[in-house]
């Protein structure tokens, strides 16, 4: 009988082990996670306050699909050779195939090592408990992990500060015209922004800035990105470069082995990207599954983001060139879309931001642009009249 | 006892596209593909209550505007998670220029 073993229970791993039944794989599916609770959805953590993650699958699917679902077990060891992985109970598992999706971990700066980070089901808890009216909050960085809990921080009453290094928030996200909507609606909510700020050293009630202030909070959070887990792949001897480095399979350097979601580092057009992305775990997973099955199609998925922020919802789709300038769509004073064109004149990415869900439709139809790599008129898109769904039918 | 509604005219509806219908206290969604068959089913995703009216529809397919799972508008069958519950799907008729629902 044919053994996959898949280490890392987040979003990527199980999406992998289910899509390894739905497309008739009959082996045995191993699933290890390091955590102990049912496999849950990490989004919600930064968004909501409610501390209960909200599963994945329901526990009875695992049983039901018979996945041996392996949690609170960590792997310490993987050796390529013998095909087999080591479990920290003592127990060696062999395999035929084996997937890596170890995803990541919050990253911290050297100075910042005694601060709240926010990852798992037992970090929100601890932070949200603390989220209490009055209570001061400092949060550094202002990306999505961050201005999401400052959102959620604000919404129950904390005074929030949040300190950004960089010219901009989310300078690595989305393009200038999208974070200005965001930031003037922090703003208007209440939050202090402190832009172009650097931080010199902190920790859970302390925030040294680089020019010499030293700010007082109750807690305070560090959302300054996330490493992928590659440790066992590394001591693997497997090739390592910013995430586990696949091919067009998300096959790693050994042929028997496997690497997608978070941890991942993965050809993209012409780039080498590696994506920290609820959706793209999952699409990888799915994708995964069918590579290690032998019947891999070139992946086309297109990335995607999403945010929610108050009543906000921000949506990304492809990766911008934010050196570039964008386009944008006059979409009326709630909501604001933005998209860019490659030099081939292909569509490479949009954005759009707007209370509710009301950019999705035009975003998805963006998206399905982007993965087509139509070639669009930057005009056309750019005017309100103009039917976007025409557009797609026409691509 | 379920009863045929009349819930909209045929035009009311887009090519490829949804309405939102709200009937008592129950919110729907009425879906025309691309062949102009007419489905009807549940409003809100099966994943986090979100309405599915603002999705996008392609073919026979509507996807859910805030996390893209992707169901079936004929059979209601998820097509792509994170939703991992059909959505109930009701029985529909065009008769004069207008759909009914069988709610």
């Amino acid at each position: 009988m044919t053994a996959i073993v898949i280490i890392g229970a987040g979003e990527c791993g199980v999406r992998a082990a289910f899509a390894l039944r739905e497309q008739g794989f009959d082996g045995n599916v191993t699933l290890i996670g390091a955590e102990t609770p049912l496999p849950y959805e990490r989004p919600p953590l930064s968004k909501y306050l409610t501390a209960a993650a909200k599963p994945i699958r329901p526990e009875d699917a695992y049983a039901e699909k018979a996945i041996d679902l392996r949690l609170g077990t960590r792997v310490s060891r993987l050796d390529p050779a013998s095909r087999s992985v080591a479990l920290d109970d003592g127990e060696t598992l062999t395999y035929d195939k084996l997937l890596l999706a170890t995803g990541a971990r919050a990253r911290l700066f050297a100075g910042m090592e005694g601060c709240l980070t926010l990852r798992s089901d037992r970090d929100a808890a601890a932070i949200h408990t603390r989220l209490k009216p009055g209570a001061r909050i400092g949060i550094i960085g202002g990306g999505f992990i961050g201005l999401e809990l400052a959102a959620t921080a604000r919404k129950a009453g904390a005074e929030v500060t949040v300190i950004e290094a960089g010219p901009r928030l989310l300078g690595r996200a989305v393009p200038e015209e999208i974070a200005a909507v965001v930031r003037d609606r922090h703003a208007v909510e209440g939050i202090r922004l402190l832009i172009g700020a650097g931080v010199t050293m902190a920790d859970a009630r302390k925030i040294t800035l680089t020019d010499g202030q030293v700010l007082d909070f109750d807690m305070v959070i560090a959302g300054v990105g996330a490493l992928p887990d590659t440790a066992l792949a590394e001591a693997a001897g497997l090739a390592v470069d910013n995430g586990v480095v696949v091919d067009r399979d998300f096959r790693a350097t050994d042929p028997h082995v496997f690497a997608a979601g978070d941890c991942c580092n993965f050809a993209w057009h012409d780039a080498r990207v590696r994506l920290e992305s609820w959706k793209a775990a999952q699409d990888q997973g799915a994708h995964v599954a069918a590579s290690m099955l032998g019947r891999a199609e070139p992946y086309a998925k297109v990335p995607w983001f999403w945010s929610d922020q108050y009543d906000l919802t921000l949506q990304v789709a492809g990766l911008f060139d934010m050196a570039l300038p964008v386009r944008s769509r006059e979409t009326g004073d709630e909501t604001r879309l933005v998209f860019q064109c490659n030099a081939a004149g292909h569509l490479a990415a949009a954005a759009g931001i707007g209370p509710g869900n009301t950019i999705a439709k035009d975003l998805r139809i963006l998206e399905k642009l982007i993965e087509r790599a139509a070639i669009v008129d930057p005009d056309v898109l750019a005017d309100p009249s103009q039917n976007l769904k025409r557009q797609l039918k026409a691509a | 006892m379920a009863d045929w509604i009349d819930a909209c005219a045929a035009t009311d509806i887009d090519e490829e596209d949804v309405i939102r219908f709200d009937h008592g206290k129950r919110t729907f969604v009425i879906i025309r593909d691309h062949e102009d068959n007419y489905y009807c089913t549940d409003g809100l995703c099966t994943h986090e209550e979100i309405h599915l009216a603002d999705g996008l529809v392609v073919e026979n397919t509507i996807e859910c505007p805030k996390h893209a799972s992707i169901f079936n508008a004929e059979t209601g069958e998820v097509d792509t998670p994170p939703a991992c519950e059909n959505l109930h799907t009701y029985p529909t008729k065009v008769e004069g220029g207008r759909v009914f629902v069988e709610i």
